[in-house]
């Protein structure tokens, strides 16, 4: 487990010039266009026969400058925008984008406004999870759980496209609460899904925990330690799978979360077998929250008082929420004016990225593969 | 002209192979029978395969193109002919040219051997199964040259992996096989044979299938081979050689329009290959179930009928289809057609009830009934497993098939030689 550069650094000194290969080195491309580096992230891979020496990756591919776009569009129309850096979870990035907002603003969004929230956010968290399994167990090889997890996130597609019109780029929240009021009739569907979703958790398991080659190919692949993670900044499952109990709806209770019951699941080793299981825990939770807010779900107004023209006071605001994948924060620098004088965000799949030439080195390239998956990355996400 | 008649009518009474009887007109015959019926079933098998995956997997599969997406692998052949043939600039041009050829010509060259019934195989070695194990190992020489003449990374990391794999699994593969063999040596002479029909014809004499055979002896031997055979094949959940989600392709990554679908019909047929060697030696070949207990000319009869009903079956699934279509003008000529391939079904079920055709079409039934128990084993393994990693693939093959297969050798060896002296003295 050498760094990239040692094996040649007593050559640079004699000869002044680096060897444009070495005998035994093998650079690959993986990427942009490659069918398991979950979007365009491209890594470029140093192997040893199939041992790999180190990676980099190169990012910027689906590169939008929403950061930037922030910076010229009033609070109220950057809302969209941010449905689109993780498009797989448009509503956590809503939630943490309008909560933000509302803190900059001194506002609270009512109770009913902040259940239905709680309720569509963890839904979405399953979405989530859900198709990282399938991409995940697809990368790995194999191919059936991808299209049962599919068949059943259609169906909180459908209660995302009943409730506000669209099924991926939701922006499904609005700064101070919610734009609509739920649909008749929502309460019992999500009650139906979660009857529904619950058996198959185990259908997905029943597939993969205990089959022995999905445990050889993930067990023991991709051990990040728990100093590591904090070291990188790793957050989400990732984290938890190597034994850190960090969940911001538990740490920084944001939301409506401190008034539900759920656990934090934890993995012990840190390895993509923790990691998977982790996930499946967390939809279990999720479940749970959901139930429970649906069974609290109070009546009453659904958008708190806030100006038609939104000048928040000049100041500096950061808050995070618990996305699927890890925290997800924005810092948000007012003037005074109508647009953001600095949108910053904090997405957890670029952070969690920089891990990755940890987790590979000395592994085979098959393990980058799974390595990848197991990171839940989303590109969109990454370049922003 | 007379004396041609005469060659060519002179094979009807013998009951040998057309190559041990030296008839080279019917063997000619039979050659082009061989690969019309393979050329079939490969084509048959890729829409199955997607078909039943797909149902595996909660969708529909093909569905456009003829009812029920029959037509898709007629409707992709053409396209594959059809496209721009590409050689990368940097290839070796004439290696990249003949590696496709060699792995088809190894796929193809095995079926000499195969046999279908006691007289319907090309050919009949004293060395069949040992030509067979050779020559379909050939193929893995064409998967080198193609993954080295592309030029190119992934194809070339691919090719050193199937290498690798095949030759550590051909290993325990012929272990196993070599205890099987060792099973045909169990008669009063102790005469052994090599030769494909022998060992069926073995199987038959001995009144026992090689996989009951010692009872966990013959089961273990033929579980290490049905793990090697579907190492042997690249396929899931061996199939890093082309493993999509690591090495886009693998060997042929590079490869495209007719090419490819060259490696293609080659991996289909190896498929078949070595599921009929495995077929041949541990499932009774061609031999109907129970062929000694169940003998007699009742027996006879009930199980001549079974192609005939079996074809018979295969109608009715169509014509249920048929009724299920939807009553739309749009799907009229499907519906049509889809009744035209139940009636053709039908009218080969016919055909198959006449005695004399059923009497011998029989062996070559219950042959490939048992092969395609197999193909649908590879679809299945291909629904359900992940895909195992290089160094695993290894350690299976040298740490656990190798010394499950020595055990099973030398044991079946070993009780071969104390049976006889403890239960016939």
């Amino acid at each position: 487990m050498t760094d990239i550069q040692t094996p040649h650094s007593h050559l640079d000194l004699e000869t002044h010039e680096k060897p444009f290969l070495d005998a035994n080195e093998l650079v690959i491309n993986m990427g942009p266009q490659h069918p398991a580096t979950h979007g365009v992230l491209r890594v470029i891979l140093r192997l040893d026969g199939e041992k790999v020496l180190g990676l980099e990756c190169v990012i910027g591919y689906l590169h939008r400058g929403v950061e930037k776009i922030g910076e010229h569009r009033t609070y109220t129309m950057f809302n969209p925008y941010v449905d689109r850096m993780d498009y797989v979870a448009a509503v956590s990035n809503g939630l943490g984008y309008c909560e933000t907002v509302e803190k900059l603003l001194h506002v609270e969004a009512p109770p009913r406004a902040q259940h239905v929230r709680v309720i569509l956010t963890e839904l979405n968290r399953i979405a989530s999870h859900q198709l990282w399994l399938g991409t995940h167990a697809l990368d790995i090889g194999a191919i059936t759980p991808l299209f049962y997890t599919f068949r059943d996130r259609e169906e909180i597609l459908k209660i995302y496209e009943k409730y506000c019109g669209a099924r991926l780029t939701t922006h499904a929240f609005r700064i101070g609460g919610l734009q609509y009021e739920t649909y008749t009739g929502f309460e019992k569907e999500v009650k139906n899904f979660l009857d529904f979703f619950r058996p198959k958790i185990d259908e997905y398991e029943e597939l993969l925990t205990t089959n022995r080659i999905w445990v050889e190919r993930t067990k023991g692949v991709g051990i990040i330690s728990a100093e590591d993670c904090i070291a990188y900044g790793v957050t989400g499952p990732v984290l938890r799978a190597s034994g850190v109990k960090w969940d911001l709806r538990k740490a920084q209770p944001y939301a409506n979360y401190k008034n539900f019951d759920f656990e934090i699941p934890i993995g012990e080793n840190g390895d993509t077998y923790d990691r998977y299981l982790v996930r499946m825990a967390e939809m279990r939770q999720s479940v749970r929250i959901i139930e429970q807010a649906l069974a609290a779900l109070p009546e009453g107004p659904i958008m708190a008082k806030v100006p038609k023209v939104m000048k928040p006071p000049v100041g500096e605001v950061y808050h995070s929420i618990e996305a699927p994948k890890g925290e997800l924060g924005y810092f948000i620098v007012s003037d005074g004016s109508t647009q953001p004088y600095r949108v910053r965000v904090r997405p957890p799949s670029f952070v969690n990225l920089q891990a990755l030439d940890e987790m590979c080195r000395g592994e085979l390239v098959a393990d980058v593969i799974a390595v990848i998956g197991t990171l839940d990355i989303v590109l969109g996400e990454v370049d922003r | 002209m007379h004396q041609l008649i005469q060659y060519i009518s002179s094979y009807l009474t013998s009951d040998k192979t057309p190559g041990v009887a030296g008839n080279m007109f019917w063997a000619l015959v039979y050659i082009m029978l061989v690969f019309v019926g393979l050329s079939v079933a490969v084509i048959a098998m890729n829409w199955l395969e997607r078909k039943i995956l797909a149902h595996m997997q909660v969708r529909l599969g093909p569905m456009r193109v003829g009812p029920h997406g029959l037509l898709q692998p007629i409707a992709d052949a053409i396209k594959l002919l059809l496209k721009e043939d590409i050689m990368p600039a940097e290839a070796d041009g004439v290696i990249f040219w003949i590696a496709p050829f060699i792995v088809v010509l190894a796929a193809f060259t095995v079926f000499v051997v195969v046999p279908f019934g006691p007289t319907h195989a090309i050919t009949d070695m004293n060395i069949g199964i040992l030509f067979m194990l050779g020559v379909s190992s050939l193929s893995v020489l064409g998967i080198v040259m193609a993954g080295w003449a592309s030029n190119s990374h992934y194809p070339l990391i691919g090719a050193l992996r199937s290498s690798a794999q095949m030759v550590s699994y051909e290993v325990a593969m012929g272990l196993a096989v070599v205890s099987a063999i060792l099973m045909t040596s169990l008669n009063a002479e102790g005469t052994g044979t090599l030769s494909m029909i022998g060992i069926v014809q073995a199987q038959l004499a001995q009144g026992e299938w090689f996989i009951f055979k010692f009872f966990p002896l013959g089961l273990v031997a033929f579980f290490i081979f049905a793990v090697a055979m579907v190492a042997e094949t690249n396929r899931a959940p061996f199939d890093l050689a082309e493993a999509e989600s690591e090495l886009t392709a693998g060997f042929h990554t590079e490869y495209s329009g007719f090419r490819w679908s060259l490696f293609f019909l080659a991996e289909y047929s190896a498929m078949i290959a070595v599921s009929s060697i495995a077929v041949t030696l541990w499932l009774g070949g061609w031999l109907r179930p129970f062929p000694n207990w169940l003998s007699g000319q009742t027996w006879d009869q009930i199980f001549n009928v079974f192609p005939g009903v079996s074809f018979l079956l295969l109608a009715a699934i169509c014509f249920y289809n048929t009724a299920r279509m939807p009553k739309h003008p749009l799907f009229r000529v499907q519906t049509i057609g889809l009744a035209g391939f139940g009636i053709v079904l039908g009218l080969i079920a016919l055909v198959l009830f006449y005695p004399p055709v059923s009497l011998r079409v029989q062996d070559i039934f219950w042959f490939a009934a048992k092969v395609a128990g197999f193909m649908y084993l590879y679809i299945w393994y291909r629904g359900t497993f992940p895909r195992y990693r290089f160094d695993q693939l290894m350690q299976m093959g040298w740490k656990v098939l190798l010394p499950m297969g020595l055990g099973v050798l030398i044991l079946t060896a070993g009780v071969a030689l104390v049976q006889p002296m403890i239960w016939h003295p």
